[in-house]
């Protein structure tokens, strides 16, 4: 009977229009039933040509276009950008300016975190959790907007320091955010890390070894969940960063469920050095440091600066040659991308729902991985 | 009570205009299943708009709030938005198969009806087989999902309509363990029969220690894998098969599989309370107020199950069932039978 019988593989593809690949990603999956024997991933479908866009526009104008690079974390992106430039022409930015960076890309940090915790948990099949993140990502969303009038593309951290002051009431709005933020991580956590489905879903799916994770450049949370000790923040302090302190959760299975611990550790650890700026943030000098003009040039070079977004490292590249005010050249690295290279090796033997679940463990988003 | 007198009274009255007796039994067939098809439809509707609301609570939203009283009549509104979307077949499904599949499943779904009692005498008709006609009529559901998958000729589509067939398989075997269990105290197939024995509350099957509970647990798990709901919503899974062996189906075709899915729901909701928590039985009220407060509880439940819990794996799904599920069930039919043989608790 079975004789006559072939079986044969088929391919699916995911995306670009799929609920479940964060933007538009195409997987082309091969398939053994609901068995992945192959997956290849697509990109290109989110491609603004942020870059040659850089390359076209004053250093001023390209905050802006940064905005876009990783729309999660605007404000590391604008960070990233202004670091470079500030690198390349030794601008000095003032104390409070870069008390109030900080502050704001960890808040950003947390958003984009729980950005991933509510898709984290949808991918999984359960729904409400995005809606509980996303009501504390509200909170942060409007501090951003009462900062900057911007809820998304922020274009806050300029060359040289931010574009404005904190308004009065952001200091009792972050404290009083602060207060409760650890409260509401446990109720996130009592949503799913105990929750024995989460676990049988996530624990020894798509173990990311240390070798393979360098070997891939796989950077950030991804990285540190298969037990490497690595936070740009810490290991090439940037900004102010090593005025606080913090911990860098580490664990060391690799797979999605560490990923997920990581990454709600780090949420907590964020708050922590919100609070440490709040506290220490330089009331007697209020100087929020002096914008460059359209007219700004900097000196000829090269410059790579590099920080550590919620994603992994974040780095930007740029090349002057010092007689326009255009950069000759402009690079950017995002996390994504690295991340979503190793997704081939990860899915292999796997089944589909895994794909998912790995996915969303590494927190892709495509358009760091377009551009 | 007086529900059952109404409908005593105007087939009396029907007997009483002295037409042949073949036409009286057709008539009052007819109106039976005209009413049964109502009063189901209708109960649809409203879960549709209850669960819609009741997800909103737990999500802390408001949901929705626009159409009627609390958007009471959503639902009546998204039903006409339905009939008026353009029926589409895709061009190279299967034609006859993709037709017949929701209509099949809203079919079964509806069947099952003639044998659950709403109330004290409130039931189509009472067969000495009731509990495995029903089991027999749900299963229909998955030759359904199987030909949708089938029909749609599309990938998605068809790993959806694989999943179900597995699924409810492997859960159906569980589930009927559990449902024997509590036959081996009635001694009968009859629905009537069933919710009769449990007249007081400490007769109900969920309560006869230590089977019942275990039972009852067995069936509420292996039911809401029957039902394709989460955590066992596999079939349709969103994030990983886009909409499942439903994702080719527009307009009313989609509707039907819709609302077969909510009267599923309802079906083994209304087991569920007539077979471990005593049916129509209760104090005071109406039998069929305490038919629907039972069976509406554990919708309730379900619909808990499902704005908590993740999705589980496919494989996880198969292992659960067959490794855990499966002999508990089979070593609590032994200790049913065991009970009732040794006279034990036999109230």
């Amino acid at each position: 009977m079975t004789e006559g019988l072939r079986t044969e593989e088929f391919q699916v593809n995911m995306g670009p229009h799929h609920p479940s690949t964060h933007g538009v990603c195409r997987f082309i999956l091969t398939m053994d039933g609901e068995v992945i024997v192959r997956a290849e991933p697509v990109i290109g479908y989110l491609h603004r040509s942020l870059e040659k866009i850089c390359e076209n526009r004053t250093y001023a104008q390209c905050i802006p276009v940064m905005d876009r690079f990783e729309y999660c974390t605007s404000m590391c992106c604008n960070e990233v950008f202004a670091l470079a430039v500030e690198k390349l022409a030794g601008i000095e930015v003032p104390e409070y300016a870069e008390y109030l960076r900080v502050i704001m890309m960890e808040l950003n940090r947390i958003a984009s975190h729980m950005i991933w915790y509510g898709t984290t948990a949808l991918d999984l099949g359960a729904i409400t959790p995005f809606l509980y993140s996303f009501r504390e990502r509200e909170d942060i969303l409007d501090m951003f907007e009462m900062t900057c009038g911007q809820r998304l593309t922020y274009n806050y951290i300029r060359i040289g320091g931010v574009s404005k002051d904190i308004p009065p009431e952001f200091i009792p709005k972050c404290k009083e955010f602060l207060a409760t933020i650890d409260h509401k991580i446990d109720d996130y956590e009592r949503m799913l890390t105990e929750n024995p489905i989460f676990m049988v879903r996530n624990k020894g799916v798509g173990t990311l070894s240390p070798e393979m994770a360098i070997a891939y450049g796989v950077s950030g949370p991804s990285l540190r969940a298969s037990g490497i000790k690595y936070d740009l923040r810490r290991d090439d302090p940037y900004s102010i960063y090593n005025r606080f302190k913090f911990d860098i959760p580490v664990c060391h299975n690799g797979d999605c469920y560490d990923r997920y611990i990581i990454r709600i550790k780090e949420m907590r650890e964020s708050a922590k050095i919100v609070r440490q700026a709040l506290e220490q943030l330089p009331n007697a000098e209020v100087n929020t440091g002096k914008m460059v003009k359209a007219n700004f040039k900097p000196a000829k070079g090269e410059v790579y600066s590099r920080i550590e977004n919620s994603r992994g490292e974040m780095g930007v590249y740029i090349q002057s040659t010092g007689d326009t005010k255009k950069p000759l050249r402009v690079k950017m690295r995002g996390g994504s991308y690295n991340q979503l290279q190793v997704m081939p090796e990860l899915v292999k033997g796997v089944k589909i729902a895994d794909v998912v679940a790995i996915m969303a463990s590494l927190d892709i988003i495509m358009p760091e991985v377009d551009r | 009570m007086e529900l059952i007198g109404i409908f005593k009274y105007l087939y009396e009255q029907l007997v009483a205009t002295g037409i042949p007796q073949v036409w009286v039994d057709l008539i009052s067939l007819v109106a039976s299943a005209v009413i049964i098809f109502g009063v189901l439809a209708l109960i649809a509707l409203f879960l549709v708009w209850w669960e819609r609301k009741l997800s909103a609570d737990f999500q802390q939203r408001m949901g929705p709030m626009l159409t009627g009283w609390h958007g009471l009549i959503q639902t009546v509104a998204d039903a006409i938005k339905l009939i008026q979307k353009e029926d589409i077949t895709p061009t190279k499904a299967d034609r006859p198969v993709f037709f017949w599949a929701p209509i099949i499943c809203f079919v079964a779904a509806f069947a099952v009806y003639v044998t659950v009692p709403f109330g004290e005498g409130l039931i189509v008709s009472d067969l000495n087989i009731g509990i495995l006609y029903i089991v027999a009529i749900t299963t229909f559901t998955v030759i359904s999902l199987l030909m949708a998958g089938w029909g749609s000729n599309n990938k998605y589509a068809l790993l959806g309509g694989m999943r179900s067939a597995a699924q409810v398989v492997s859960y159906e075997v569980p589930m009927i363990v559990a449902i024997l269990s509590v036959i081996v105290f009635v001694g009968s197939l009859s629905m009537v029969d069933i919710v009769e024995s449990q007249a007081l509350i400490y007769q109900w099957y969920i309560f006869r220690m230590p089977f019942g509970p275990i039972a009852f647990v067995i069936f509420i798990i292996a039911a809401t894998a029957e039902t394709n709901r989460t955590p066992f919503d596999l079939p349709e899974a969103e994030q990983e098969l886009v909409a499942g062996f439903n994702i080719e189906y527009s307009g009313m075709k989609f509707a039907m599989f819709f609302l077969a899915e909510f009267i599923n729901m309802f079906t083994v909701s209304a087991i569920g309370a007539t077979l471990f928590l005593g049916g129509w039985q209760g104090p005071f009220l109406p039998s069929w107020v305490w038919f629907l407060v039972k069976t509406f509880g554990l919708v309730f439940v379900f619909m808990w199950f499902r704005w908590t819990y993740p999705r589980l794996r496919v494989d996880q799904l198969m292992e659960f069932s067959w490794k855990f599920l499966l002999p508990l069930a089979f070593a609590n039919l032994i200790l049913a039978g065991w009970m009732k043989y040794s006279g034990w608790f036999n109230w």
